[in-house]
């Protein structure tokens, strides 16, 4: 166990009045382990991943992580900085860190070099299709060399067809990386194609309503898992938990 | 190279380009001309409308007993410094505004207060605090800008993408990182425009305390013109105004798209 959450709990404070957005929220991350945390959209899943990663401070509950486990956070859209290269754009969390060093900048440079991306280290962003700007993100979060991602929706902004892609190829960088992962999203395929773990999320205020270990036959890339027989079950089944009121 | 209708398309935007420069040159062409034909068929009093003629015989005057340069440089001097320290400060004010929330809440009534007081009537004020000469130009023409560019450049601050805000946050980034990294960067544009407005306020305050209180510059000429009834040099000091304003304009343009290269 890398991560230990324990009776999270956080409170909204508004002038009108206070919303329990988050209420006893227990889990344990494995090392290496993808989890996924699905949910009814507004229910505080992101919430629960600011607390975990240090933006935001919880009401009451406890998170006990390992020493020196490093946190990256990978948050929704791309954000990269339009006016800088898509070099210096992973190395933005370095330069903050003041970890720029000649080990460092080969660490990102063989990053790009691996995921397709060397010859645009010099380009700006604005030359790049969305999923290769989400690359560049997830580079820019693994630059720090963090043990586990937080993934909060991180292919929202993108069209259905490169989500596919860009998902399949986060997910093969976060594996061979062998980075332990949280991910947030609202799309249930998505998160069965992905996670070793799903927990669903009830609505507000947002407790866990179940946990489902995926085990599919043949596991491998997110969309060959999208294929496993078991998929349409873990589908059906999470799709009631979430009962969705249209 | 191209294709023969990638060419006349090249050839259309060129010659709609000329086209639009060839207008604008005939329209001024046609007022000066019509100007100079009605005050030499006595259509119009030249005493009141003066002539291009006459302003050009009032700019050749100027310049053969050596006061054209002095008057516009005075003016100039002034507006160049008026304009880089009010954008300084103002940046900086608004910089700390950004940084200490709660100074800008405190300060945001002031700040509206003073934004809306015409400022020329502290006009008086400034006299007595900083005596009839170049400093009381540039204090009023620092009124006239700082404020403003306070105000602007703490609202584009403030409108930064909370999402960038927030992946800084998550590298743990100091304040001051974020605005060296982020803030600052990102508000390029805005900063830019805020350089042109700045401009041309500093232009007003500069020639408003000239009218208050001046003993050469563009702003004396025009003022001093209307005092002895010669139209011909207010009018003069009018034209030297917009060609000194434009050149102005032009010249931030150009550094502008310097610096995005």
């Amino acid at each position: 166990m890398i991560l230990s959450i324990k009776d999270l709990r956080k409170i909204y404070h508004t002038k009108q009045n206070e919303i329990l957005a988050v209420d006893n929220f227990s889990f344990n991350l494995k090392e290496g382990e993808f989890v996924a945390i699905v949910g009814p959209s507004g229910c505080g899943k992101s919430t629960i991943l600011s607390i975990l990663c240090g933006l935001d401070e919880p009401s009451s509950g406890t998170i006990e992580a390992d020493k020196n486990l490093k946190f990256g956070y990978m948050l929704q859209g791309d954000n990269l900085f339009e006016w800088q290269t898509i070099f210096k754009n992973c190395l933005l969390g370095l330069e903050i860190n003041k970890e720029v060093t000649k080990e460092s900048k080969e660490y990102v440079k063989k990053l790009l070099k691996t995921y397709g991306l060397e010859e645009f280290m010099d380009a700006y962003p604005s030359n790049l299709s969305g999923g290769m700007r989400q690359r560049v993100s997830l580079i820019r979060t693994l630059a720090t060399k963090p043990d586990l991602l937080f993934l909060d929706e991180p292919f929202s902004a993108l069209d259905y067809q490169s989500r596919l892609a860009v998902s399949d190829d986060v997910y093969k960088i976060i594996k061979k990386e062998k980075k332990s992962a949280i991910m947030v999203t609202h799309d249930i395929s998505e998160a069965i194609s992905m996670a070793d773990r799903i927990i669903v999320l009830s609505k507000r205020p947002s407790t866990i309503k179940s946990i489902y270990e995926i085990k599919l036959t043949n596991r491998s890339t997110p969309i060959n898992n999208r294929k496993a027989k078991e998929f349409s079950k873990y589908y059906d089944m999470i799709w009631k938990d979430i009962d969705y009121h249209v | 190279m191209f294709s023969e209708e990638h060419k006349r398309y090249l050839k259309k935007i060129r010659r709609n380009k000329f086209f639009v420069r060839f207008v604008q040159i005939l329209i001024i062409a046609i007022l000066l001309i019509s100007w100079q034909l009605a005050a030499d068929l006595g259509l119009i009093n030249t005493f009141i409308s003066s002539s291009p003629k006459a302003i050009i015989l009032t700019i050749v005057g100027l310049y053969n007993d050596g006061s054209l340069f002095h008057h516009i440089w005075v003016t100039l001097y002034e507006v160049i410094v008026s304009f880089v320290l009010g954008t300084i400060i103002g940046i900086l004010i608004a910089t700390l505004l950004w940084r200490f929330t709660f100074l800008a809440k405190v300060l945001d009534p002031y700040l509206t207060v003073l934004n809306s007081l015409p400022k020329v009537s502290l006009g008086p004020i400034i006299i007595i605090v900083a005596g009839a000469g170049t400093g009381s130009i540039i204090l009023m023409a620092l009124f006239i800008s700082v404020i403003i560019t306070i105000i602007d450049v703490h609202q584009a601050f403030m409108g930064t993408d909370s999402n960038k805000i927030r992946l800084l946050e998550s590298f743990k980034s100091s304040k001051t990182q974020m605005l060296f990294k982020l803030v600052l960067p990102s508000n390029y544009n805005n900063i830019i425009s805020v350089f042109k407005v700045n401009l041309s306020l500093t232009f007003i305050g500069v020639i408003m305390g000239e009218f208050l209180v001046s003993k050469a510059g563009v702003g004396y000429l025009i003022m001093y013109g209307s005092q002895v009834f010669n139209l011909n040099l207010v009018m003069t000091g009018i034209i030297l105004l917009a060609i000194m304003a434009s050149l102005m304009y032009y010249l931030i343009l150009f550094i502008e798209k310097r610096l995005s290269r």
